[in-house]
């Protein structure tokens, strides 16, 4: 870190703090950022968080494992359907539970579409960020369609709770395969026209490139993961080093980049895109046949232990860590959420850049507060 | 990648217990040669020959629970040593075991891909004090500062050990398993 | 008040017209531009966010009158009905004039245009250089507005606005003057009068004279602090940049003189470069009063030039937006200058 301030001697100057948010349009939420800035160069970034803090972890050591289900979908609301799959998948994991293949397909593919649609939320609002404000409406125009997909399926839009200890909440509906065919012919042709509408602009590529490098070494370090650490050259794809659901049988590639700039974790993104599509567009034809659910029992009691699974939501390696004393209720639960580790390298990347590059940054470290403040 | 069972060689081999030296000094010398036949030849691995206690728990990884004392040392050795390298601190919880309070890290290599877990505990639930590792990982800074916050536990050496979530006044530390919440009631 | 300031500033200037106007006459146009004005500034608002709709796959406002007519009125009537809030420490002065300020050197400059042949409310000999003068008080508004808020945010934003504003005038005026080479006179009337006579001046001073145009548009959509060059409001960076602190009609004012400067952004452009009330070809010569609708015509399809940046491009980013203009614009201007007085010297201009 440079040295803060440097006096002229003629021209006193200092550099001043300046509240970024909780009420801010870049931060997505309520999170207040504690600027130190010299005039528009920043000096230092101090996340302060726990506006919306509910202490989910304190809730889950009064709930029933079924229940806890349904508050991970109040943490990183925008990959709902993973969340809840990173709990079913520790507690089955507990259980030794052995999931029906067709519950691990619709699993994968209903994880892939939450990626797809988070990162089409995420691709509106990074265009939004640094001005080009159509973007956000294409994006949404993509999203809308997963969503009512997402609808039909389980009835919620948001927060999802499709996926339970065992297995599914419901079969999936009939139409499903069908709309998510379509969705997949549809969103082909738009990916490209994202890549026409901000990735080739010049003004979006002078903003971006060179902006809030992050090196690999670092990112490791900062505990950086999804798009960002790969952007970075880190390869920690969850799905590929510690395959879960039906991600073992599936081809696609980890995307990497090795510049580690807002570019970069921008790029990965974008390719991201096809490969969640290519990867349900392998399993959406090959759903097997079988039950949709394995019967539990009605109290779920973990044996004693420590369990830990670690899933890849849409920004990165949500880890479930579930101490059991052999109760109806988890003696401890921890969220190892992506967000928190990603933030706390914010810091480091915007230091001596401008506050508009900040807001760059930010939008590609794409935070969801809910799932920092957990 | 290395299998449990030789992580915990190696690792015990670090920290020999002196009242056992003469069993530890074989496997410092070479880990690799010895683990073979002394997996066979020995499944229960002998808790007194290190000060550092290995246990399963039920886990996929390896637990090593090691004295506050020595915590710093053998963290900073489980990153640079080449054939651990575990560069990749993917997780940092804090515990309240009642009566002990305590963390626990999940380290991954990324080099080798091979995960443990270190547990470090304190009875002491007045003043629990353990010594920062936030210059070995950077990402240690926040999560030391959220246990901080949860459970009331200090890390030495830390550069900004303040309250992260909760306001500068809150009384209490929320995540402890003695906490009275007589406003929020979160727990029923 | 903005119309008493207005007709005072008749006053003043008549001494220098042709025929002096007896004061109520003054008054009458004041009051027809204030009305011009108005309205003019309410279309700008609905076009901007009707076009927006078309560029984002919405409809935009289509429900209050025929097809979104009466929104901007009514949101108008909603700001104007809104309590005006402000913080305890700004500058009082300041802060209450600075919107003054923005919206009356709007509204200055909207006298001098040759909207037809007869149409002109004030024919000025220094027509362009009253132009580009008057259009660059606007920026001291914004500076004060930001300044006497008292808000770190809008003092960020309005730094941001002074340093642009200073750069991109070097722009917008040489750019301005390599046309002036042409016709040889600063007074707009002048200018057109050029322009019926060997056709619209980009055409008779050809490539300098696009370069020029492209320059001028650049520079002019960073006047008026739009996108892609909207570092002063910056909403996702500063809030809402100096008017943060504003609301009700205050707000409004600045936001009108936003839409307005636009119009006369693409005014200057219009009369400088596309023959102002000329119709193309001459078609519509024999009928004057059809000049208006060329000239507005010409004005819209800049305008919606405009939009469409806003619409579709990034924003820059400060130190950028200086790149910008002092590394490329300003000598490309400058070049281009001289190889304009190269051409009218050689007498190379394409004449009809």
């Amino acid at each position: 870190m440079k040295e803060f301030i440097e006096i002229d001697k003629d021209f006193k100057t200092e550099p001043y703090q300046i509240n970024m948010g909780p009420q801010h349009p870049a931060t997505h939420g309520v999170l207040n950022l504690l600027l130190t800035i010299d005039g528009e160069i920043i000096k230092k970034v101090e996340p302060d968080l726990g506006y919306i803090h509910r202490s989910i972890e304190k809730m889950c050591e009064r709930d029933s494992y079924q229940q806890i289900v349904h508050l991970t979908d109040r943490m990183d609301y925008l990959s709902a359907n993973i969340n809840n799959e990173a709990v079913c998948l520790t507690v089955e994991k507990a259980l030794q539970l052995e999931i029906p293949d067709r519950v691990k397909v619709i699993r994968t593919i209903i994880g892939e579409l939450t990626r797809i649609s988070s990162h089409c939320l995420w691709w509106g609002v990074m265009g939004m960020d640094v001005g080009a404000l159509t973007t956000y409406f294409y994006g949404f125009r993509d999203r809308e369609m997963l969503n009512d997909i997402f609808e039909e399926t389980c009835g919620a839009r948001l927060t999802m709770n499709y996926n339970v200890p065992g297995g599914l909440m419901y079969d999936i509906h009939p139409n499903f395969v069908g709309r998510v065919k379509k969705f997949i012919d549809h969103f082909k042709t738009k990916i490209p026209e994202y890549d026409r509408l901000l990735s080739e602009n010049v003004i979006f590529q002078k903003r971006t490139k060179g902006v809030g490098i992050l090196s690999k070494e670092d990112a490791i370090s900062f505990g950086v993961s999804g798009p960002v650490g790969r952007a970075s050259g880190y390869s920690c794809d969850v799905r590929k080093y510690h395959p879960y659901s039906a991600f073992d049988r599936v081809d696609f590639n980890e995307v990497l980049r090795t510049e580690g700039d807002t570019f970069a974790r921008y790029q990965v993104r974008i390719q991201e895109l096809w490969e969640s599509l290519y990867v349900v567009e392998q399993l959406i034809d090959n759903i097997p046949e079988g039950e949709y659910r394995v019967k539990t029992n009605a109290v779920i009691k973990l044996p004693k232990g420590e369990f830990y699974q670690k899933v890849e939501t849409a920004r990165g390696e949500l880890g479930v860590y579930i101490i059991s004393t052999g109760t109806k209720n988890p003696y401890r639960l921890k969220f190892r959420s992506p967000g928190f580790s990603n933030l706390s390298a914010l810091n480091h990347m915007a230091v001596g850049s401008k506050i508009g590059d900040l807001v760059a940054i930010m939008a590609t470290l794409d935070l969801v507060i809910p799932d920092i403040d957990r | 990648m290395m299998t449990n069972q030789e992580l915990q060689n190696l690792i015990g081999s670090w920290f020999p217990n002196p009242e056992a030296t003469e069993v530890t000094s074989e496997t410092k010398e070479n880990p690799e040669v010895t683990e073979q036949t002394e997996a066979q030849s020995k499944p229960s691995q002998p808790i007194n020959k290190s000060l550092l206690e290995f246990t399963d728990e039920g886990s996929e990884f390896l637990n090593i629970t090691v004295q506050p004392e020595h915590l710093y040392r053998l963290m900073g050795q489980l990153r640079s040593n080449e054939q651990t390298c575990f560069d990749y601190l993917f997780c940092l919880t804090g515990m309240d075991w009642e009566p002990e309070l305590g963390v626990v890290y999940h380290l991954e290599s990324t080099v080798n891909r091979h995960a443990i877990v270190v547990k470090v505990k304190t009875s002491d639930r007045e003043n629990p004090n353990f010594d920062s590792v936030w210059d070995i990982w950077r990402t240690a800074e926040f999560h030391e500062r959220e246990v901080f916050d949860f459970f009331g536990i200090k890390f030495n050496n830390h550069p900004n050990l303040k309250r992260l979530f909760l306001t500068e006044n809150w009384e209490g530390f929320p995540l402890r398993k003695d906490y009275v919440d007589d406003v929020n009631m979160v727990i029923m | 008040m903005t119309s008493i300031i207005n007709s005072s500033y008749f006053l003043i200037l008549s001494t220098t017209a042709k025929e002096s106007l007896s004061i109520l006459e003054i008054l009458l146009i004041a009051l027809g531009y204030l009305t011009f004005f108005a309205v003019a500034g309410l279309f700008l608002v609905l076009l901007e966010r009707r076009v927006a709709a078309w560029f984002q796959l919405r409809i935009g406002p289509n429900r209050v009158g025929y097809q979104g007519l009466l929104q901007t009125m009514a949101d108008a009537l909603k700001l104007v009905s809104k309590e005006l809030t402000g913080t305890i420490k700004a500058d009082k002065l300041l802060y209450n004039l600075a919107p003054y300020f923005v919206i009356i050197t709007a509204l200055m400059s909207l006298a001098v245009f040759p909207f037809s042949k007869q149409i002109q409310a004030f024919d000025i000999n220094i027509g362009i250089f009253f132009l580009i003068a008057v259009s660059s008080i606007g920026v001291i508004g914004i500076l004060l507005g930001g300044w006497a808020s008292n808000n770190k945010f809008a003092l960020i934003g309005a730094m941001r606005s002074g340093v642009q504003t200073i750069s991109y005038e070097l722009s917008v005026g040489l750019s301005l003057l390599t046309m002036i080479l042409i016709t040889g006179s600063l007074q707009l009337s002048e200018i057109v009068e050029v322009q019926r006579q060997g056709g619209w001046l980009i055409l008779q001073g050809h490539i300098p004279a696009i370069i020029a145009f492209m320059v001028y548009m650049i520079a002019g959509t960073a006047e008026t602090n739009r996108a892609p060059f909207d570092l002063v409001e910056a909403e996702s960076e500063l809030g809402a940049g100096f008017h943060t602190e504003y609301s009700g009609m205050k707000f409004a004012y600045f936001f009108l003189a936003e839409f307005i400067n636009m119009f006369i952004i693409a005014s200057i452009a219009t009369t400088v470069f596309f023959g102002a009330w000329l119709s193309p070809f001459g078609i519509t010569e024999s009928i004057p009063w059809l000049g208006v609708f060329w000239f507005l015509a010409k004005a819209m399809v800049l305008v919606f030039l405009m939009m469409w940046f806003r619409w579709t491009f990034p924003r820059l980013r400060v130190d950028q937006l200086l790149t910008l203009e002092w590394k490329y614009l300003l000598p490309i201007n400058l070049v281009n200058i001289v190889i304009m007085a190269l051409i009218v010297w050689l007498n190379l201009t394409i004449k009809f």
